[in-house]
């Protein structure tokens, strides 16, 4: 890494530091200034000051960067704080505030971004830092812009607003999950894709299957959920499922392609050579093809962790219990309580990233050998 | 098994006998003679080099051989039974152009893959790997994984793997083509030695004459389109034979009879 090559932000942030120190916080009333804010306020524009020499003059220090994400979180928090008093007449000197905390960040992730990868937890707290602060940065200007611009809430709620909502909606979420992700998500995902691979195994076996089925499979997957939904009430009734019926027809197809193509992958040198051992169909199935087939069949596992939840939840519309994810965003969609929504998106968001991630460290364990992740 | 049954007169067979052996693939472009008219012997305990220019048809006829292609014509057996049945008593190891070992398997694991497949006890098959990587100077690299190890690492374990199943025939395609000239010669002299105390019969497929002279009691010269036998040249160097005996004028006679029979098989091309 070239150590003298300075980076612009810490620069623009002194002008911003500048800018918050001299203009007015509120439109309404132009005496009213960061600095007069009492120790918290002047306490900020030193601590900011700090971090900008810091960024300068020792970049890619631990210290610096400490000061940064002290400073940059300061200037944040004190930017939400602020909020409730301004809304509507926010000045000048609160979006350079906001700006110059929004650049100390974009410094620190930079800084942190060009630090080596370490081994350990060291590397593992780094890798997960930087998207942490993203989100969060994310969160943060969501906040302040809709605050500030008072957009209507059934538009978009505050970030505030949702977390309020989840804090006091615990139990209620808490049973939503349980019935859409521990009930429809996990026995569709496991009938799904245990369906699709053992079909892929037959139909590899098979030729005419392979000929004939796979054409059909291709129909079924493109099957829209909505229409289908309805007709697995009918067969499986109101609760859960019917909602996993809806997860198994839309987990089995990609599983069954990624199958039967992981099935073929084998060089033909490697079968040769089991050819030459006088294995037989199973040997040559259990010791050569599925390790072969692994890759393509955790790529549908992966595909499958998202599509699953989808599935579950948008199949939760027509016609469930009291109870779950999709029918608790229907009706309250219904209520306009737009931030009960949000807090089942949050959710859901949630726990499809920990699925997908879940299933993608189970992959590097058994995949370890694969080109994209030898070590 | 139908080795266990014939072994008894396959004691006293030619490991491989051959005669008027072809094969045409039916390609798209149409039928294309790989092999034509093929009649060789190979004796017990012999070390046989097939050598030719590219397309002549000596993978192709280890492959017969192997019974991983059907000849369309002619006659042969090894250890005087069908290739088929030969290769159903697990009568022969082959080691291919590439190591071809599994990734997700170690080196240990890879060399057991065909022990397990033939059903031996656990002990039997540690016995048998840590033996057979200890002959290829791969002792204690049991635990790594083959993409730790350099490519002529990877192809003394895939020759490790061949000899773990005990064959009277050892059928090697090209084993040394991918390595680099040192490494070859090092790998030439330790297969010789192998050789001399096993009394295998070795059939070795190389497009390098010294690599032919120096390891083989008979030479096979081939040609291509169709792919046929041009010379048959008989070795008669001793079985302790060091890189040295490269240098002699009866090593470069031989040398020059090869070369004089490809160019001879090549000839009406140019």
């Amino acid at each position: 890494m070239n150590h003298s090559r300075g980076h612009i932000q810490p620069w623009i942030a002194l002008v911003g530091l500048i800018a918050l120190s001299a203009l007015p916080l509120d439109a309404a009333d132009p005496t009213r200034l960061l600095i007069r804010e009492g120790p918290v306020g002047w306490g900020l524009v030193a601590l900011m000051a700090a971090a900008i020499v810091a960024a300068i003059r020792a970049g890619r220090s631990l210290a610096a960067a400490i000061l940064l994400a002290l400073a940059a979180h300061g200037g944040a928090a004190m930017a939400i704080g602020l909020l409730p008093s301004l809304a509507g007449h926010t000045g000048s000197g609160f979006w350079a505030l906001v700006l110059t905390s929004w650049l100390l960040v974009w410094a620190l992730v930079t800084e942190l971004s060009e630090w080596p990868r370490r081994p350990g937890l060291p590397g593992l707290v780094l890798s997960l830092l930087i998207p942490f602060l993203f989100g969060i940065w994310l969160l943060i200007l969501w906040q302040i812009v809709v605050v500030v611009f008072q957009v209507p809430f059934v538009l978009i709620p505050p970030p505030s607003a949702i977390g309020a909502r989840i804090a006091t909606s615990l139990p209620i979420l808490a049973a939503d999950f349980r019935q859409t992700f521990f009930k429809s998500v996990v026995a569709g995902y496991a009938i799904g894709c245990g369906a699709g691979f053992l079909v892929a195994i037959l139909v590899d076996r098979v030729s005419f299957l392979k000929r004939g089925l796979l054409p059909i499979g291709n129909l079924v997957s493109a099957l829209p959920i909505v229409g289908i939904a309805p007709i697995m009430v009918m067969w499986f009734g109101f609760d859960w499922p019917s909602k996993a019926a809806v997860v198994v027809v839309s987990t089995f197809f990609p599983m069954l392609v990624n199958t039967v193509t992981g099935l073929s992958a084998s060089q033909p040198i490697s079968r040769d050579l089991m050819r030459t051992y006088a294995a037989t169909y199973w040997q040559t199935l259990f010791k050569l093809r599925l390790p072969e087939a692994m890759p393509f069949v955790f790529n549908a596992l992966k595909i499958n962790s998202t599509l699953a939840l989808i599935a579950a939840i948008v199949a939760e519309f027509f016609g469930t219990p009291i109870v779950g994810m999709g029918f608790r965003i229907s009706t309250e969609v219904g209520r306009m309580n737009i931030d009960m929504v949000w807090a089942e998106i949050a959710v859901a968001a949630l726990a499809g990233s920990a699925f997908y991630g879940v299933v993608a460290l189970a992959e590097r364990a058994a995949t370890f050998w694969h080109p994209s992740f030898r070590t | 098994m139908t080795g266990e049954g014939t072994s008894g007169t396959a004691k006293e067979a030619p490991a491989i006998k051959i005669a008027g052996l072809s094969l045409v693939f039916n390609t798209n472009d149409g039928p294309v003679q790989a092999l034509s008219d093929i009649d060789l012997e190979v004796k017990r305990g012999e070390f046989v080099s097939f050598i030719g220019p590219s397309g002549c048809g000596k993978t192709t006829l280890l492959r017969v051989i192997a019974d991983l292609e059907q000849p369309t014509g002619g006659s042969i057996t090894v250890n005087g039974v069908s290739p088929e049945e030969a290769r159903l008593a697990r009568a022969y190891g082959y080691v291919f152009q590439a190591a071809a070992l599994y990734p997700w398997r170690t080196i240990a694991k890879n060399i057991a893959l065909p022990l397990e497949i033939m059903g031996l006890t656990r002990a039997e098959c540690d016995k048998r790997v840590a033996d057979n990587l200890a002959l290829v100077d791969l002792a204690g690299f049991e635990r790594k994984y083959p993409w730790q190890l350099s490519g002529g690492m990877q192809q003394r374990a895939s020759i490790a793997r061949a000899l773990a199943v005990e064959p009277e025939l050892l059928l090697m395609d090209e084993p040394f083509g991918a390595l680099d000239e040192i490494v070859r010669d090092h790998l030439n002299e330790k297969l010789l030695r192998l050789w001399d105390r096993t009394q295998k019969t070795v059939v070795f497929v190389t497009h390098s004459i010294p690599e032919a002279v120096f390891l083989s009691t008979k030479i096979v010269v081939m040609s291509p389109r169709p792919g046929r036998v041009t010379d048959v040249i008989e070795c008669g160097f001793p079985r302790h034979r060091t890189l040295d005996i490269r240098e002699t004028p009866e090593f470069l006679a031989i040398a020059a009879r090869v070369r004089a029979g490809l160019r001879a098989g090549h000839s009406y091309e140019d």
